[in-house]
């Protein structure tokens, strides 16, 4: 049986993939879906530790956040597309007018 | 309803005369509020007379009446309690009396003025506090009623507020007024810690009790009857205008001259006296006191009719007279004469106020001059103020039978029997016949001689009756005023110190000597009063009559005397230096430019543009560029995994519990 360290080992390096994806692509789809890899990373976390400790609480969870990740998806997609729109780019770097 | 137990209406009434003119008398005609007015003032004139029935009906016995708590804060309590005793009478008649027929008065010589209603409310208000002051039966109420005729002085005298030498002058009055008041004030504590109460009741029964009742304070030991007494002398110097306070009355004049009449010749100014008489219970306590007390008066009395010898200002003789006659109540109670000084009071009511009601309808004939140098033989135009003024003089220079006669000869009489009184006396008598010379000076440049007026110009006339009526009421009140007193010449009782007697009875000591010895000296020392009242007028007959040019040619050779006498001593110049410049430099310098500015603008304006740095700092943490937001983001969540991590103080703050 593969030990629950792997899981968690490759559930940090997904998360933190998608963490240098967030922060460094400029793409707003990609940011997107570095968002999602680092949910997902999360998932696989919860489900390693639900495993190991023979608790279904970590699977509810990841119910949970599968239904959170659709619902943003849905609303996120929706922003992006009018932004797209609006701008021609999905540049994330010309969307600036939060600026002070 | 027996008046005495409602003795609330008598203020009041003037109370709600003064919020009904003031409130909605701006668009009313005169005559209706001259009927509020004079209603109001009238109807607590006729209130005060069925009191003052009453309380004859009744047996003279004190009256006291609580009609509810005013303050109360743990073991001090005052409350609005009103009392009624023989010294009250006697002020309560001469404040609603005189008070309503300078309201008579103001009505004609104020018809032509602007603010006609404003100036009844402040006179009605002013008649609310006075009654106030006369009837309170504890101090607290009492300095209410001081407080307030202060600021009815302050706005009456700053009528004409347009004009910047009457504002000026309210200002001047009403600061004056706040260091006696102070001084007041804290007698009233010291008071209040000693004997526990405020109410005269308390505080006269504690000081003739057991425990204080024999207490004497000789000269120069302070004990707390001295320091109590001279704090409230000290209010009572700021009120009635003594030395070293006495600056502000002069220049009070500017203020309409029935407001002169009313309030700084006739009533207010008298509080002060009213106050030593009142608490005269505390004052023989202390030889100090009164010796400082008399003293005091004595110097003003004195001082204050020397300048009044070479003013040209027909009001500021009549103010610096007012002072002087001050002075003199205060001798009578600093002797311990202290019926003959209440006496004096009454009295010099009747004719001062006359004599200012005359004088403002010699202004009012003059078309507003106020300068004696510019009148001049007017006795054969307005006849009716010349006899009537002529009475107050003859009055107030103590020429037989006269009211001012009976009243100063008291009060010299005292001070001669007074141990070590002579000088007192003899400064009296001096200030006496100064008073004469002074008085008659005023009437002959006014009246007699050739007009010194541009005829063409100054239509001299006779004032309306409305004006004239008072005028005739109080000459005649200054002619019988006296005449309460008048047995006591001749032997028999003096009605009216037998009538103050219950309420001085423990004052009495120093009167009572051998009555048949006491008797000649009392025809001798009224006989040398009056020859020395009669010199007086003889030298002012001979100057301003028989020799006009004489009087200059005085004035040149004696230059540096007679400008010393003109500027007032220097007085207000003195205080000016002493007083007015180091406070002003310590506002400007210190107080505005250092505490002020630098201390509190400083701190609240380095509070605000040290939020404004730190913000334009920070500010640029809002790039609007969402990858830097994401950074932010992403090293918030590392810093909360580190202080979990490396700091476990922290773990329940944020949440952890394992």
């Amino acid at each position: 049986m593969v030990p629950t360290s792997y899981y968690l080992v490759l559930s940090a390096v997904l998360f933190g993939l998608g963490v240098v994806a967030f922060v460094f692509k400029r793409n707003v789809i990609t940011i997107f879906m570095s968002i999602e890899l680092m949910l997902n990373a999360v998932n696989l976390a919860f489900v390693a530790f639900s495993q190991a400790r023979h608790q279904s609480d970590g699977q509810v969870f990841v119910l949970f956040v599968i239904v959170v990740a659709a619902a943003e998806a849905a609303v996120g997609l929706g922003i992006i597309i009018l932004t797209a729109r609006n701008r021609q780019s999905l540049n994330v770097e010309r969307v600036d007018l939060l600026k002070l | 309803m027996p008046i005495l137990d409602h003795l609330w209406i008598i203020p009041l009434l003037p109370l709600l005369g003064s919020a009904v003119n003031g409130l909605l008398g701006g668009k009313w005609p005169n005559s209706i509020v001259n009927s509020v007015a004079l209603g109001a003032t009238g109807l607590s004139f006729a209130f005060a007379l069925e009191a003052v029935r009453e309380f004859f009906v009744g047996g003279q016995v004190l009256v006291h009446k609580h009609f509810f708590d005013w303050i109360s804060a743990g073991s001090f309590t005052a409350g609005f309690d009103l009392q009624m005793d023989q010294l009250t009478v006697v002020m309560l008649l001469v404040v609603t009396g005189v008070g309503f027929l300078i309201h008579i008065y103001s009505t004609g010589y104020m018809a032509h003025e602007g603010g006609y209603y404003r100036f009844f409310s402040y006179l009605n208000l002013f008649m609310f506090f006075m009654l106030i002051l006369v009837l309170a039966a504890n101090y607290v109420l009492l300095f209410v009623g001081w407080e307030g005729v202060g600021l009815c002085s302050y706005l009456l005298i700053g009528f004409y507020f347009l004009k910047k030498s009457a504002s000026d002058a309210g200002k001047k009055a009403f600061i004056v007024n706040r260091i006696g008041d102070f001084g007041f004030m804290l007698g009233m504590f010291l008071l209040f810690r000693t004997f526990g109460t405020l109410d005269f009741n308390g505080v006269f029964a504690a000081a003739t009790g057991p425990a204080w009742g024999n207490v004497h304070e000789p000269w120069g030991q302070f004990g707390t009857f001295t320091v109590a007494c001279l704090l409230l002398f000290m209010g009572a110097t700021g009120k009635s205008a003594q030395l070293p306070l006495y600056v502000w009355l002069p220049d009070a004049m500017e203020g309409p001259t029935p407001v002169s009449a009313l309030i700084h010749a006739a009533t207010m100014v008298t509080a002060g006296v009213y106050v030593v008489a009142r608490s005269h219970i505390l004052f023989v306590h202390s030889e100090t006191a009164m010796v400082v007390v008399a003293v005091i008066g004595c110097a003003t009395a004195f001082f204050a009719a020397t300048i009044g010898l070479v003013q040209t200002d027909i009001k500021r003789v009549l103010a610096y007279s007012t002072v002087s006659q001050l002075g003199y109540m205060f001798l009578a109670c600093g002797v311990g004469a202290f019926s003959a000084g209440i006496f004096h009071l009454m009295t010099h009511a009747f004719f001062k106020a006359l004599l200012f009601l005359a004088a403002g309808s010699v202004i009012h004939a003059m078309g507003g001059e106020q300068d004696m140098r510019k009148m001049g033989g007017l006795s054969k135009k307005i006849k009716y103020t010349y006899w009537t003024m002529l009475i107050a003089t003859l009055a107030i220079a103590g020429i037989p039978p006269l009211a001012g006669f009976f009243s100063k000869d008291a009060i010299l009489l005292s001070a001669f029997q007074i141990e070590g009184g002579h000088p007192l006396y003899a400064i009296g008598l001096l200030t006496a016949l100064l008073t004469s010379f002074y008085m008659f000076r005023l009437i002959f440049l006014t009246f007699h001689g050739k007009p010194r007026y541009d005829e063409h110009h100054v239509h001299v006339h006779e004032s309306p009756w409305g004006m004239l009526g008072p005028l005739v009421i109080l000459a005649v009140l200054s002619v019988i005023g006296g005449w309460l007193a008048a047995p006591a010449l001749l032997g028999g009782p003096d009605y009216f110190a037998s009538f103050l007697a219950p309420v001085f009875a423990s004052a009495q000591g120093a009167e009572v000597v051998n009555e048949a010895a006491a008797h000649q000296l009392e025809i001798i020392l009224a006989i040398v009063a009056v020859v020395s009242a009669l010199i007086g007028l003889g030298v002012a007959a001979w100057l301003y009559i028989r020799q006009p040019g004489k009087p200059e040619q005085i004035a040149k050779s004696m230059r540096p005397v007679y400008n010393t006498l003109l500027n007032k001593y220097y007085v207000d110049e003195f205080y000016a230096a002493v007083v007015i410049k180091p406070l002003m430099w310590i506002s400007t310098n210190v107080l505005w430019k250092w505490v002020d500015v630098a201390g509190i603008d400083g701190t609240v304006n380095g509070i605000a543009s040290g939020a404004t740095s730190i913000g334009d700092t920070v500010r640029h943490a809002q790039s609007g560029n969402t990858r830097s937001y994401a950074v932010w983001v992403v090293i918030g969540a590392l810093v909360v995994i580190a202080v979990i991590f490396f700091w476990p103080a922290a773990r329940p703050v944020v949440g952890v519990v394992r």
